[in-house]
């Protein structure tokens, strides 16, 4: 019974001297540095995890405007040395995102550098839905609708974003 | 030991004089040299306290450091190392024959060097190095690394830092570390070159945990593992490991989405060297193979035996430095580049005040466990040693309170209606960010 007790002290003892890491660390200023403005919000399934957490964005602007759009941030204990990594929940018609939700923004990958913090991917993430961009395509399809006729495109986005079909592809419904 | 007795090199065959064996060491430990101390004791006293100095190594530079501590007269050596021999180890981690495939490094490199070297004790110890705690990192007069993640190395200094207690000098482990591109470690390459990882350069560095600059100050420093846009990837591939990330990134995804892409599995190798050879073909790009496509998915860079050697050489005699005073040690950071000729060049890097690691010591702060948390906050307000005005503020497990995003401080501002007791450990820590410094700052919290 004695032994026990001093067990369950040692692994009370084993256990407090676990620290904050500092890619916590990180992360907490990161949040608390955050602007998020009108059109993103963000919402952590688990509170005490603040290492993975779902970005939404919602643009009032642009070709992308009314919709909702959700974004997993998945950061390792690595951070700020590798880029948290984000995909794309929802099935979306858009020249830098692909059908699986992968994402191309160069500071998710080759221009990461840890110096870089969670504001300056979030506002990257804004940008790509007011500014698509056909140069770095991702779904090829849309790129090409982008660069030959912006018109075209912009009604291919609306399309999609009710839940239509854009060349024999169905996407998924993101209007608020 | 199952050893084949042609083997050259096998510790069945030391053809090795003994007494001959120590004499340009005890040279060296027994005069004064021109950069020598004044202060310094040459001779036994000196040559004593080298052979009672616990060392402890870990790591991907193993084999050469164990070998180096042992013929620097260390007696008393520990070794961690979590892997296991594979057969691509053997053209340069000397201390492993064909027979040890399959057998822990640690086991096999201690009991090697431990035949060869008279009077040496080696410790293996096969796991990780955070499975060992701060009692047990007490213990060692100075920690030599040569770790093959970035990961580790900021553990191990975390650790170390943390350890420091200003009344106490002992706790002031010195952190020798040692790095290769091999080992996935490697300077930034310069605006304008090329950053292809060959292998040829390395570093080692002096680290006195809260003294110097540490491995989270020159974090910066380091570039992250060079990455191709992935538009390239999907779109225009150039070469041939561009189809290689695709068939590894985009098309195992589309496929085979539900089965985790394991990249000791030979048959996920298989199917993304076909399905990279393919895309290969449309693109009419060659050169796709099955080893490039295995190096590709699994990151590896070739580790060349001579950069190893001469970087675990500089570590080692920097331990010899440090353990023995027989010269100045490295202040603090030497580069190596092996690409075309040799060149090295030492700096000091300088300490970072802002260090989320070294900056930031855990300072005591004695509480009322009857306090809120809400009430603990605002005296931290108040308190002259901290004046946080808007703090966040987290343990390792728990998010305590986070005042933005407002998502989060919603669900966190229940906990400041609860009492300390209620959220925290007697003598836990706490880590605190505020908008007003740029610093953060840790606290460890005793209960009254």
């Amino acid at each position: 019974m004695k032994q026990q007790e001093a067990e369950n002290a040692e692994g009370a003892a084993g256990k407090k001297k676990k620290k904050v890491t500092a890619a916590q660390l990180r992360v907490q200023r990161d949040l608390q540095e955050l602007t998020l403005g009108n059109t993103m919000k963000m919402s952590f399934p688990n509170p005490d995890d603040i290492l993975n957490f779902t970005l939404t964005i919602e643009p009032d602007e642009g070709m992308y405007k009314n919709g909702t759009f959700n974004f997993s941030f998945a950061v390792n204990q690595n951070f700020p040395h590798d880029p948290p990594k984000v995909k794309c929940l929802q099935k979306i018609y858009h020249p830098n995102i692909d059908l699986e939700g992968n994402v191309c923004l160069n500071i998710l990958r080759e221009d990461w550098k840890p110096v870089l913090n969670l504001n300056a991917v979030i506002v990257g993430m804004q940008f790509l839905f007011l500014e698509p961009n056909a140069s770095d395509p991702l779904n090829k399809d849309a790129a090409e609708d982008l660069r030959t006729t912006r018109e075209a495109f912009k009604k291919n986005v609306r399309s999609s974003m009710i839940g239509g079909t854009v060349r024999g592809i169905s996407y998924q419904r993101v209007l608020r | 030991m199952d050893l084949d007795a042609e083997t050259p090199g096998s510790p069945e065959a030391p053809v090795v004089d003994q007494q001959g064996r120590w004499k340009h060491l005890y040279n060296v430990l027994s005069k004064p040299g021109p950069y020598t101390d004044e202060d310094w004791a040459p001779g036994s006293e000196t040559i004593q306290s080298l052979e009672s100095s616990k060392i402890l190594g870990a790591g991907g530079l193993g084999c050469e450091i164990l070998k180096n501590l042992a013929l620097s007269g260390f007696k008393d050596i520990h070794v961690i190392d979590m892997d296991t021999i594979d057969i691509s180890n053997l053209n340069r981690q000397f201390l492993f024959r064909q027979a040890d495939i399959g057998k822990p490094k640690a086991e096999v490199a201690a009991a090697f060097v431990q035949k060869r070297v008279k009077g040496v004790t080696i410790t293996p110890f096969v796991g990780k190095i955070q499975d060992k705690d701060e009692d047990y990192y007490m213990q060692f007069k100075i920690i030599i690394c040569g770790l093959d993640s970035i990961e580790a190395r900021r553990w191990i200094n975390a650790t170390l830092i943390s350890m420091v207690d200003m009344e106490d000098p002992e706790s002031l482990k010195p952190l020798v570390d040692g790095g290769t591109e091999g080992t996935s470690y490697h300077p930034a390459p310069l605006k304008g070159r090329s950053n292809l990882r060959t292998g040829f350069k390395g570093q080692a560095r002096v680290i006195l945990p809260t003294l110097s600059s540490c491995i989270e100050c020159q974090l910066d420093m380091h570039a992250p593992r060079p990455a191709v846009p992935l538009c390239t990837i999907a779109t225009i591939p150039r070469q041939p490991q561009h189809c290689i990330e695709w068939a590894h990134q985009i098309a195992w995804q589309e496929k085979r989405k539900d089965d985790p892409f394991d990249s000791d599995d030979m048959e996920h190798i298989s199917w993304v060297y076909n399905a990279a050879y393919e895309r290969a073909q449309q693109f009419h790009i060659h050169g796709v193979t099955f080893q490039m496509t295995q190096g590709v998915v699994k990151n590896i860079i070739p580790a060349i035996a001579s950069t190893n050697a001469v970087i675990a050489a500089s570590t080692t005699s920097e331990v010899l430095k440090i353990a023995s005073s027989c010269n100045p040690y490295l202040d603090n950071y030497m580069m190596y580049a092996g690409e075309e000729g040799v060149y090295t060049y030492t700096f000091e890097a300088e300490k970072k005040p802002d260090c989320p690691v070294c900056g930031n010591l855990a300072r005591k702060m004695n509480v009322d466990p009857n306090m809120t948390l809400g009430e603990f906050i605002e005296s931290l307000g108040e308190r002259a040693e901290s004046q946080l005005k808007k703090p966040s503020m987290r343990t390792e497990e728990k998010t305590l309170y986070q005042r933005f995003p407002p998502q989060l401080e919603e669900s966190t501002r229940p906990n400041l209606k609860l009492k300390l007791a209620e959220l925290l450990e007697d003598g836990q820590e706490i880590a605190v960010s505020d908008p007003a410094y740029t610093i953060d700052f840790r606290f460890r919290l005793n209960f009254n």
